[in-house]
């Protein structure tokens, strides 16, 4: 892995809208310098409620800078299209990976940890701790 | 043996009886689920039916794996990598043979619906497309028509259900009283499937 490279972040959504303003919030919340590439990956080519593998390929290659590149997903066909596609093995990047992670938290986790240089391992975790906090 | 243009002629069989029946498959996806089943897999069968006839693919095996493969990039919901991974896996269990026999069929769609199950994460009884899928790949150790009777009586088996995975579950109990939109579309694939056979004039 090269040292300087950052981890990058892939949040694919049902819906455009969602994955766009999540990916906002999380570059909002880890401000404090230059953030790790994140790009959203939300509802159909159409615009349409759903998920594209082309969108989803796209958005992983923009952010790939060969550290890896950990994908964020929400629900229904969001997390099954992520798995078919990983098991496909050619449309995402090498070091692409699934991370569970509740969507929203986990995407601020990610980028927060990815920003300050943690490794694919480093944010996987992170964002999978987010669902250890509890609200109630 | 089915060869490649048997595989071909399934795929656009299944996409007519998909197109005739996308209104039904949209209004009972409407009951339990986002109503978009029926367009979604036209959508689907429609790019795969315009993929093969661009560049027909010449082993059983392959024909499987293109049409997987469009429908996982083209129908949008969750239906496009569930049905894209039965038919990928399927062919790739049917690995480079020219021509497979229909016992051959029967054991790679069994990998096909394996593949599919641990996806999804669903058993059966879940009120999914294994209910009419799991029960086919049994029957067609006998016959194609076996095949599609079973898938058939699978989906309607699925009506007095309680959904366990998907939009549907969380209707809990509501989702009772209602056949699955995807067991309803496994049994027109299965039942395209034995059509072909039929035209074909093979064992069937």
């Amino acid at each position: 892995m090269s040292r300087d490279a950052q981890v990058g972040i892939v949040l694919v959504s049902h819906s455009g809208p969602v994955a766009d303003s999540v990916a906002e919030l999380a570059r909002g919340l880890a401000a404090g310098g230059a953030t790790a590439p994140v790009a959203a990956a939300g509802g159909t080519l159409a615009g349409g409620l759903g998920t594209s593998t082309e969108l989803i390929a796209e958005a992983a290659r923009s952010v790939d800078a060969g550290a890896g590149v950990a994908v964020l997903v929400d629900l229904g066909s969001a997390v099954l299209t992520v798995k078919a596609m990983l098991a496909e093995g050619d449309e995402l990047p090498a070091g692409a990976r699934l991370v569970d992670a509740p969507f929203v938290e986990g995407a601020v986790a990610a980028v927060v940890t990815a920003s300050a240089g943690g490794d694919l391992d480093a944010v996987q975790a992170a964002a999978s701790e987010a669902y250890d906090y509890r609200k109630a | 043996m089915l060869d490649a243009d048997f595989f071909h002629r399934w795929m656009i069989a299944a996409a007519g009886l998909v197109d005739r029946d996308a209104e039904h498959l949209t209004e009972l996806d409407s009951a339990i689920g986002d109503a978009d089943h029926g367009s979604n897999l036209r959508r689907g069968f429609a790019a795969v039916s315009a993929a093969l006839a661009k560049e027909p693919p010449q082993t059983p095996g392959a024909v499987l794996s293109l049409a997987g493969r469009q429908l996982i990039s083209t129908v949008g919901g969750a239906s496009g990598p569930l049905y894209g991974t039965l038919l990928r896996r399927t062919g790739k269990a049917l690995g480079g043979a020219p021509a497979v026999s229909r016992a051959d069929l029967a054991r790679a769609l069994g990998e096909g619906v394996a593949a599919v199950s641990q996806l999804g994460g669903a058993q059966a009884g879940d009120k999914t497309m294994l209910d009419a899928l799991l029960p086919a790949v049994d029957a067609l150790g006998t016959s194609f028509a076996a095949g599609r009777d079973a898938a058939r009586a699978g989906a309607e088996a699925t009506v007095p259900l309680r959904a366990r995975k998907g939009r549907a579950s969380y209707l809990g109990e509501r989702s009772v009283g209602h056949q699955d939109p995807g067991a309803t579309s496994a049994a027109l694939l299965i039942a395209a499937l034995a059509d072909t056979a039929e035209t074909a004039g093979g064992e069937a």
